[in-house]
């Protein structure tokens, strides 16, 4: 409580009988306010590891300092531009890939007239965001296995995919958009129930066609939404997820499946090499920031063109 | 939404061809993403040998159900099975009530530091410390292979702490809250009797995103709970579908040599993805119609 008064400013003492009538307010905070103390802010604190060597006996504050040791060691390790690379490009693509699926789905569902239908699609196509990475991986196994794989079944082939580098990337984006792109549909159809209906009616007077309607009405209705989900996405660039690379990855197919946050469990949990797994993990956040402000800037220039035409 | 009833305007012609294309289009995105998991569903029934030579694509052939028997055969997969039920629940008691517990106090507008706070936790939406960081200061504090490492460091879901703290100060209607003062209600008696039974809407929205998060995640028990006895269902799996290995007590439970063995092995690979999907397929339906008022609610006002 008293930190929470201090918080407040000293320059609203006045307002201390308003702090005391809220003091069931600020207890209701203290455990939510503790743990992301302790779990979120020491850890922020705890990434000058990476300028540390770290020793458990010492501890995150008193471990001798040593500058750029562990960015040079990673910068000389024989596989950092491909997994710089890997990372980059499996987000960039996965990014292209996956980005306008939700969109074009979205504006399909919504001129759908048939509200069971679009109902009973929409029910189908949330399925696989509710089921776990690890599912997914496992089913991918199963499909793409080259004895009795479904894939091969299909195609009568018997291919090793997860062998292959080259259909690594594939794998990885066209699993993703199975999974998730009918999730992402969901704020586009929120957005697009906020369309004000008369626009529809006038345009169906003026003998606008439906597609004309899509192009005329709800695409410019979904643009801010639309930059604001491509800014959020591009600063995560870097930010590969761990789980589905490490669960798809085999020794044949490291070629383009070998990326940073793989690597960053490897060395940080498994080999316990913190102070060098946290340098690691800390370069491909920098280069997410510096990733977000350019895209920020691209996103804005583009919108206010947008907002022009 | 309303505008969207037959009308004999100008350009009705090309609207219908226009419906049929959206029809047809719907329904095969549907089954696009439908199959994979209806394939798995018959595969899980069917004879593995049939799986394997391509008979199962529309039905089940050769119907069994040893697939399944085999899954809670396994004492490896019991026990994941009960622990994920474990996390799941304790977790999303204890994730909900994290998010109430933040959500309230930071709707009330003249709560002094407010604005403070709430900067206070959306900040960790954007930045954290990283996973080695954060592993270091678990293992400080002492959570290492203990069940709490799943649920404290997660601390309050800043995203989903948004969404209901923007249903509390949008949705519930401010007489309420008033009328409550005025009869002289403390704040914890307006949260518990008010505003908790007026927000169900999007507490069941908050109680399914919480249990399919705890009952999908496998990343957090792999760092913090190392033993295989506390492992929640999906890493146990991954010994199933990732590695490919079968147990000492599940190959037991068949006489026969190593074809058998095979066999066995295919079909626990599906029958355990049912086993492990279906619980949360089986949920969402039903909440369904709330995800995209709690969506619209968070993406309003951030």
């Amino acid at each position: 409580m008293n930190k929470a008064a201090s918080a407040a400013g000293e320059n609203k003492r006045s307002l201390s009988s308003r702090i005391s009538d809220n003091w069931q307010l600020y207890l209701m905070l203290l455990i939510p306010l503790v743990l992301t103390l302790v779990y979120k802010y020491i850890p922020m604190a705890g990434i000058q590891i990476a300028f540390r060597d770290y020793k458990a006996s010492k501890g995150i504050f008193g471990s001798p300092w040593v500058g750029l040791k562990w960015f040079q060691r990673f910068f000389s390790s024989p596989n950092c531009i491909r997994m710089i690379k890997n990372t980059f490009l499996l987000s960039l693509y996965s990014l292209l890939w996956s980005f306008p699926v939700p969109i074009i789905l979205a504006l399909a569902l919504n001129q759908l007239r048939f509200k069971k239908l679009k109902t009973t699609v929409q029910t189908i196509m949330y399925a696989p965001h509710f089921i776990s990475i690890m599912i997914v991986c496992g089913m991918l196994r199963i499909f793409l296995s080259p004895s009795g794989g479904l894939i091969n079944l299909l195609l009568g082939t018997s291919i090793d995919f997860l062998s292959e580098s080259s259909a690594f990337r594939t794998i990885y984006i066209a699993s993703g958009i199975w999974q998730d792109a009918g999730w992402g549909v969901i704020i586009y159809m929120a957005t697009l129930a906020g369309v004000d209906s008369s626009l529809y009616e006038a345009a169906k007077i003026d003998g606008a066609t439906m597609f004309q309607r899509i192009w005329n009405i709800d695409v410019p209705a979904l643009v801010p939404m639309i930059v604001l989900n491509l800014i959020m996405s591009a600063g995560g660039l870097m930010n590969i997820g761990f789980e589905k690379v490490w669960l798809l990855q085999t020794d044949l197919n490291k070629a383009t499946s070998d990326v940073i946050a793989v690597y960053v469990y490897q060395q940080g949990i498994e080999n316990a090499k913190y102070s060098y797994a946290t340098a690691v993990g800390l370069f491909s956040t920098i280069v997410n920031i510096i990733l977000l402000v350019i895209v920020n800037r691209l996103a804005r220039k583009i919108s206010d063109d947008v907002s022009f035409v | 939404m309303g505008s969207k009833t037959k009308t004999g305007a100008p350009g009705g012609m090309s609207d219908r061809t226009a419906d049929v294309i959206l029809v047809v289009f719907s329904l095969l995105i549907a089954i696009l993403i439908a199959y994979p998991l209806y394939y798995v569903l018959i595969a899980s029934v069917s004879n593995p040998y049939d799986v394997y030579a391509g008979k199962t694509f529309l039905l089940p052939s050769g119907f069994t159900l040893d697939g399944y028997k085999a899954v809670f055969a396994d004492a490896n997969l019991v026990t994941g099975f009960l622990n994920s039920v474990k996390y799941t629940v304790i977790g999303t008691i204890f994730s909900v009530l994290m998010i109430y517990l933040t959500a309230y106090p930071l709707s009330v507008k003249n709560l002094p530091g407010r604005t403070f706070f709430s900067i206070l936790f959306i900040i960790t939406m954007y930045f954290g410390g990283g996973l080695i960081p954060t592993y270091l200061v678990v293992k400080q504090t002492g959570l290492i292979n203990n069940m709490w490492a799943l649920f404290l460091p997660g601390g309050v879901a800043v995203g989903n702490m948004i969404i209901v703290r923007n249903y509390f100060e949008n949705s519930i209607p401010k007489e309420m809250i008033e009328a409550a003062k005025i009869d002289g209600a403390t704040h914890w008696q307006t949260f518990s009797r008010v505003v908790v039974p007026l927000s169900k809407p999007i507490m069941a929205v908050m109680v399914v995103y919480s249990m399919v998060a705890y009952w999908n995640d496998w990343f957090t028990a792999l760092i913090y709970l190392p033993g295989m006895e506390k492992a929640p269902l999906p890493l146990v799996l991954r010994n199933v579908l990732i590695k490919s290995s079968v147990s000492a007590a599940q190959a037991s439970t068949i006489s026969g040599g190593y074809a058998e063995l095979n066999k066995l092995t295919e079909m626990i690979k599906f029958s355990s993805i049912i086993v492990a999907a279906l619980p949360m397929l089986i949920i969402y339906p039903f909440v369904q119609k709330y995800f995209e008022q709690g969506m619209m609610a968070g993406a309003v006002k951030g």
